[in-house]
């Protein structure tokens, strides 16, 4: 599945004469999710009922685990001489651009809501969950942002992240994980017995200290100290820092409690996702001592439509791993990838209950390695009882 | 002065004009940018993995 096509290939021929893409208008979609406090707020104004200000965890938890398989799922390609054309096609990245004001306008509503808008404490916890899912959801915007060469969608990637507190993430994914990903050295890369429960401390705390290092190693490369203004972590928690500062002063201190929980959560929702795209997948070591390259077996896939409009084609991982630089709109379905029994936001729900989680992949996780568990990223502490459970034929 | 270029992405390291964000100001010579250093735009490939030239018509 490597992606050299694009290397050599004669001039492609930037109009798609023939072809239309069907996902095209889908991508709009998207900013359903920016827009989740507006229609809170205009479903509990319509109906009068404050169980509305829900509606962000039930559209992400219950209505698209219910469209993935209502929908069901789309393993078309765009052509391969069409790529190029798709990718420049400035309107995709609009789609992704747009979310920010919206996402940023939404927040400002949710804060006047918290402070004025005579919301019960139930309906304010109720608002900041739905403002977790528009913070966990816009990390994934800031992910397919920030591994943008452009230097105007790395900023806008560390705005989108700073709703969350999570701007070390932007570091921590482009140099940490796409590098180690699959491996035990990964932080989120979730291993084969490991519950969700468990990984979720190992990668939030991994993530945080290997974005830091990764951050120092190159100041000190420059002759700089690592607290210096030229550090993007420090650059990017500052964003968040102001944000809340100015929310805080504007609105009162009231919002300030909300402000964290949405924060919390919305790291907490790209973290569940983490735990999905990699679990127990392992890259072999070669002979040389490093780890053979990152292949499309390394990444779950699935070709949901719903959570992939979503999620700007999230789900489609192994293209994305293979080609990190690849916009949304151009990434493939690979053939070779294992695939989930169901979108993120359903398999979301498995994750959060281990027992049933591990019934449904575990057995996939056989199934990939042939029954030989040996080569799996195994839990250490889980290892000999998975290992015994399962069988290896090699160790 | 000579130039690299990573076999994923196409990313170029050239020596006259270094990367001076990554802490290798314009003029350093590839030999100097450590062995664990990754491409800074995929992070798929290492320094190692790294080809002579531009990558050609990219």
């Amino acid at each position: 599945m490597e992606a050299h096509a694009h290397t050599h290939a004669a001039p492609t021929e930037l109009s798609p004469a023939t072809w239309r893409d069907p996902k095209r208008y889908a991508w709009l979609l998207g900013l359903i999710v920016p827009l989740l406090p507006f229609i809170a707020w205009g479903l509990v104004e319509l109906t009068g009922l404050g169980i509305f200000w829900f509606y962000g965890p039930f559209l992400v938890f219950v209505i698209f685990p219910l469209l993935d398989a209502l929908v069901g799922v789309d393993a078309a390609n765009p052509p391969d001489s069409i790529i190029k054309w798709l990718e420049q096609d400035r309107y995709y990245r609009w789609c992704t651009y747009v979310f920010i004001p919206v996402q940023y306008a939404g927040l400002v509503l949710a804060c006047w809501l918290w402070a004025d808008g005579g919301l019960s404490t139930i309906d304010s916890i109720g608002l900041a969950l739905t403002m977790g899912m528009v913070s966990g959801i816009a990390i994934n915007t800031a992910h397919e942002l920030g591994h943008k060469r452009a230097d105007l969608e790395k900023w806008l990637s560390k705005v989108a992240l700073a709703q969350s507190g999570y701007g070390h993430f932007f570091i921590e994914h482009n140099r940490g994980h796409h590098v180690r990903v699959a491996t035990p050295e990964d932080p989120a890369s979730a291993r084969l017995g490991e519950s969700f429960w468990a990984f979720l401390p190992r990668t939030v705390s991994g993530s945080l200290t290997s974005a830091w290092g990764l951050e120092r190693a190159r100041l000190e490369r420059m002759g700089r100290s690592a607290w210096s203004i030229h550090n993007d972590i420090l650059q990017a928690w500052a964003m968040t820092v102001v944000l809340f500062g100015v929310l805080a002063i504007v609105f009162g201190p009231v919002v300030l409690p909300y402000l964290v929980l949405q924060a919390v959560l919305g790291f907490c929702l790209l973290e569940v996702v983490n735990y999905l795209e990699h679990y127990g997948l392992m890259r072999q070591r070669r002979e040389d001592g490093r780890y053979e390259r990152c292949r499309a077996e390394h990444s779950w896939n699935s070709n949901n439509v719903a959570s992939n409009v979503l999620l700007y084609h999230l789900q489609r991982h192994s293209d994305h791993h293979a080609n990190p630089t690849r916009r949304y709109q151009a990434l493939r379905h690979v053939d070779e990838a294992p695939q989930l029994p169901t979108g993120y936001a359903g398999m979301i729900l498995l994750a959060w209950f281990p027992p049933v989680g591990r019934r449904v992949m575990d057995h996939r996780l056989v199934d990939h390695y042939e029954g030989d568990l040996g080569r799996a990223n195994i839990q250490p502490r889980a290892r000999r009882k998975v290992l015994a459970r399962y069988g290896a034929t090699s160790s | 002065m000579s130039a690299w270029h990573c076999p994923s992405c196409g990313y170029v390291y050239d020596e006259a004009a270094g990367r001076a964000r990554e802490g290798f100001p314009p003029g350093t010579p590839w030999s100097e940018v450590p062995d664990e250093w990754h491409c800074p735009d995929c992070g798929v490939r290492d320094k190692v993995d790294f080809e002579p030239g531009t990558g050609g018509e990219r």
